[in-house]
């Protein structure tokens, strides 16, 4: 029989090095399962991780990438810091895409320096106004906004695509589902010439920058630390718990309505059927490696990125299905958790069974 | 008359044999049980004998290893050394149920019953094998009549006081014929009648041949009840003794290891009201809990009002009224602090109106376990000591207010910044007492102050509520001790079943009066049931 038994003092040092494992045992099942196709191990290995920052394109993909892994990582850490379970951040991030792609398509012909800065904020409100529903699903009627959350994903996927089938298709684009290309004076601008690098970058750096003020030293920081480990004494404090749901609901949303908007402001140009490889998604693993710490999910929304850039070389150099992304995000959540559980519990053999 | 042991402890003095049982022949032998959990000795070196038909006693302070000892015995807990030995032979027990075959019942301190279903079906449940629900039925009505332990079978659970309770528990055993029944710390939720009740079951089980081991820290209760006693301090039994043969202080010594001084109790001047509770009544959200029915309480400054009662009567209730976690938003005027509304405020700005509190439960109620002592220490003192600037936590000040707390009040812990959780038990309640008190509140709530405490950090306690009391604030303690209300309060009220018993001074009422209201019967009927 194998028994988990808690340890009584967790290692501080295996909390952060408990990512570190588990890229590492990542790369290692990574390599085997490389070698299990009949590739070699150190190119698949090599084409996978460092082929895609040897280029210019690739380095700067990189960070066109990471940009809203951060920021919806960063909404989603606070979130999950004080135990809001918020899963629906890909929806969040789709409604702040239609929201603000919407006022593009409306002012198709304008060239006011206003309509970048107005779809921008669309884009957080759409965030916002679509994790408010689970919010105030929870406060009020205590749903769980796991389910919620992820469920009204699945709305704001169908409802773009509603938009770009019916309503918003392009009348001049031969009845492919995709609207209106948006003006120049509603597209991000470019950080590095030649690169697809754009504004959104500089956004979740300041994203970063405050969570790490917020959460280091402020009062707020201590408040969903609180929450999410005793809530109990947190409100023996007198904090409220709804007004904690309802922040870290409006704040995830308000971060990933802008990494929308940001997406389909900056890389893509209009709006199309599917304008994320899963990033609401993949930033739910971003928070947790990176340790809910705003520098970690900096670092983490880098490892993620490569993730995705390195399925495409693989696919296109070794000729390996684009699978392996998803393949290599599953490997390195697996670890993750399961490093986790070793960090918290120690595991003791015994015979016999269990009494 | 008593003998302290060392390492060695022997049996002193020939035992009382109820039940005939011969000098010779041991029940249940514990030899040399040791059991260590991280960092921490339980048990060492445990050994004792326990006869048929004897009533023993296994005293000891609240960390004593006690509970540690009995479920090694019941098979909850195995021995890292040693061994138990049943009617001669050796035996290990690798589960309850092994020990159940062997005849061994236990009655748990805290009751596992399944609220929501009837009397026999909790009994049913327990019973291995299969049951004929008639015979059942016909079964429980006879053990019950027959050791006096009355029972409805279909009564359904959470309908029945924690005496009746704990009575489905004691006949659940009996009806398996145990040798040996264990009682843990069976009267902490009983009133003093209850109790009596209770000890005249025990005395017609002893007197039929089956032995009982009794778990308590009571000493009046195993002066009357048992004939012998082993004593357990810090895990190693300190002596054995016949209990009758003791004075209550002499065994009071052994259990401790020192001489214990009461507490000193200055004499207060009658002060103004400070905190005034009128008419409140809240209806609880708690399927078990109870409502609050027009409570009404004053406490004076220098004064010390202590709120008796049996666990789960509306404590809970009352003291989240006390502290703001349930607010009165319609009704602000029926809780007030010298003067002001306070009641449909929430905790935070309570305290800033001088109020302070401590919650009956430690562990993450009153203290967050995985968060360090400065961040609990900032919980509840950020908005009166001013620790934050601006949205900001001034760690300096933050720190220097821990640092105080844990030196004014001797907490053992590696640092400020060691976690709540790292703390023991009475290390911690240290704390959250201690970070209430250096916050000088006007008002002071604080729900069983020293449970799980150990007796020179109780002591600790009681002293600095008394302490506080005589700088002129109003001090309301809630606790099932009765023991320490009448130690250390002025004046004493009994909550049953959401409602609130006039206060009246300590000196005025007996024990008896309190255990009858405890049991539910309210003022007049009191009286005239004296």
């Amino acid at each position: 029989m194998i028994h988990l038994v808690p340890r009584r003092q967790q290692s501080k040092a295996m909390v952060w090095g408990a990512p570190l494992i588990a890229v590492a045992l990542t790369l290692i099942t990574g390599g085997l399962t490389f070698a299990i196709m009949g590739k070699p191990m150190g190119e698949a290995l090599y084409t996978f991780f460092v082929h895609p920052l040897t280029t210019f394109d690739g380095a700067t993909e990189l960070i066109v990438k990471a940009s809203p892994l951060v920021l919806i990582g960063i909404g989603l850490s606070l979130g999950f810091r004080a135990n809001v379970w918020n899963i629906g951040a890909e929806g969040q991030y789709t409604f702040g895409a239609i929201l603000g792609g919407g006022l593009a398509i409306f002012f198709h012909e304008s060239t006011s320096p206003f309509l970048l800065p107005g779809m921008l904020l669309a884009g957080v409100i759409g965030g916002m106004i679509w994790a408010s529903i689970p919010a105030l699903l929870k406060t009020r009627f205590n749903a769980n906004e796991i389910l919620t959350s992820l469920m009204l994903t699945y709305v704001a996927l169908l409802l773009l695509g509603f938009l770009v089938h019916g309503p918003w298709r392009d009348p001049d684009g031969f009845n492919f589902p995709e609207s209106r290309l948006f003006p120049d004076a509603g597209t991000m601008p470019i950080l590095i010439e030649h690169s697809r690098v754009h504004l959104g970058a500089v956004f979740a750096l300041v994203a970063v920058g405050a969570a790490w003020l917020l959460l280091g030293k402020g009062m707020t920081g201590f408040k969903l630390k609180l929450v999410g480990s005793a809530p109990e004494a947190a409100r023996f404090a007198g904090f409220s718990e709804t007004r904690m749901v309802w922040f870290t609901l409006l704040t995830a949303g308000g971060l990933s309505g802008l990494a929308g908007v940001c997406e389909v402001a900056g890389p893509i140009g209009q709006l199309i059927p599917t304008i994320s490889p899963g990033y609401g998604f993949t930033a739910i693993i971003v928070a947790f490696l990176g340790r809910l710490h705003p520098v970690g999910v900096l670092l983490a929304g880098l490892v993620m990125a490569l993730t995705y850039l390195g399925g495409e070389s693989a696919q296109i150099l070794i000729g390996v299905p684009s699978a392996v992304t998803g393949l290599f995000q599953g490997f390195l959540l697996f670890y993750l958790l399961a490093c986790d559980v070793l960090i918290r519990y120690r595991i003791r053999f015994s015979e016999g069974r269990a009494a | 008359m008593i003998e302290e042991y060392g390492k060695d402890p022997e049996v002193r003095g020939a035992p009382d044999h109820i039940g005939g049982a011969p000098a010779d022949v041991s029940l249940l032998e514990a030899q040399g049980l040791t059991k260590t959990f991280p960092g921490c000795l339980a048990n060492d070196q445990v050994s004792f004998t326990i006869r048929p038909g004897e009533v023993h006693a296994l005293l000891g302070e609240n960390g004593a290893g006690k509970s540690t000892l009995v479920k090694m015995m019941y098979g909850l807990l195995r021995p890292d050394e040693g061994q138990l030995v049943w009617e001669g032979r050796p035996v290990r027990m690798e589960s309850p149920s092994v020990a159940r075959r062997l005849g061994i019942g236990m009655v748990f301190q805290h009751l596992s019953l399944f609220e929501p279903l009837t009397v026999l079906e909790n009994v049913a449940l327990a019973l291995p094998g299969r049951w004929n629900p008639k015979e059942l039925r016909a079964r429980v009505i006879e053990v019950s009549t027959a050791y006096g332990l009355p029972l409805d079978p279909d009564r359904v659970v959470h309908s029945l006081s924690v005496g009746e309770r704990q009575r489905i528990e004691v006949v659940r055993c009996l009806l398996q014929d145990p040798k040996l029944l264990i009682l843990d710390e069976p009267t902490s939720v009983l009133t003093p009648q209850e109790a009596d009740q209770l000890f005249n079951t025990l005395r017609k089980l002893s007197a039929e041949g089956r032995a009982i081991l009794y778990i308590s820290h009571k000493l009046h209760e195993v002066r009357a009840l048992c004939q012998n006693a082993t004593v357990l301090r810090e895990g190693k039994v300190v002596a054995h003794c016949d209990p009758r043969g003791e004075s209550p202080e002499s065994l009071a010594e052994l259990m401790l290891g020192t001489r214990v001084a009461p507490p000193r109790r200055a004499v207060t001047v009658a002060q103004a009201e400070r905190l005034v509770m009128s008419n409140v009544s809240v209806t609880t959200n708690s399927t078990f809990g109870f409502d609050l029915k027009d409570i009404n309480l004053s406490v004076r400054g220098g004064e010390i009002l202590g709120i008796a009662g049996i666990a789960g009567n509306g404590q809970g209730e009352l003291m989240r009224v006390f502290t703001g976690e349930t607010t009165l938003p319609r009704h602000s005027d029926a809780v007030r602090v010298d003067g002001v509304p306070v009641g449909g405020l929430g905790p935070i700005q309570r305290r800033q109106h001088g109020m302070a509190f401590v919650p009956e439960e430690r562990n993450g109620h009153a203290a967050a376990l995985e968060m360090a002592l400065t961040e609990n220490a900032f919980l509840t003192g950020f908005k009166k000591l001013r620790l934050t600037l601006g949205g900001m936590i001034r760690a300096g000040k933050t720190l220097d207010y821990t640092q105080r707390v844990v030196d004014t009040y001797k907490v053992r812990a590696t640092g400020p910044a060691a976690d709540a959780g790292s703390l023991s038990g009475g290390n911690l309640q240290k704390f959250v007492v201690g970070r209430e008190i250096l916050q000088e509140p006007g008002v002071l709530i604080v729900a069983q102050p020293t449970w799980g405490v150990d007796a020179g950090a109780a002591l600790a306690i009681r002293q600095a509520l008394i302490d506080l009391a005589a700088q002129g604030s109003a001090v309301v303690v809630i606790s099932q001790d009765l023991d320490e209300i009448f130690a250390i309060c002025d004046s004493i009220a009994v909550i049953s079943e959401g409602r609130l018993s006039r206060a009246r001074p300590v000196s005025e009422v007996t024990t008896g009066e309190i255990g009858l209201l405890m049991g539910g019967i309210h003022g007049e009927h009191a009286q005239a049931a004296q």
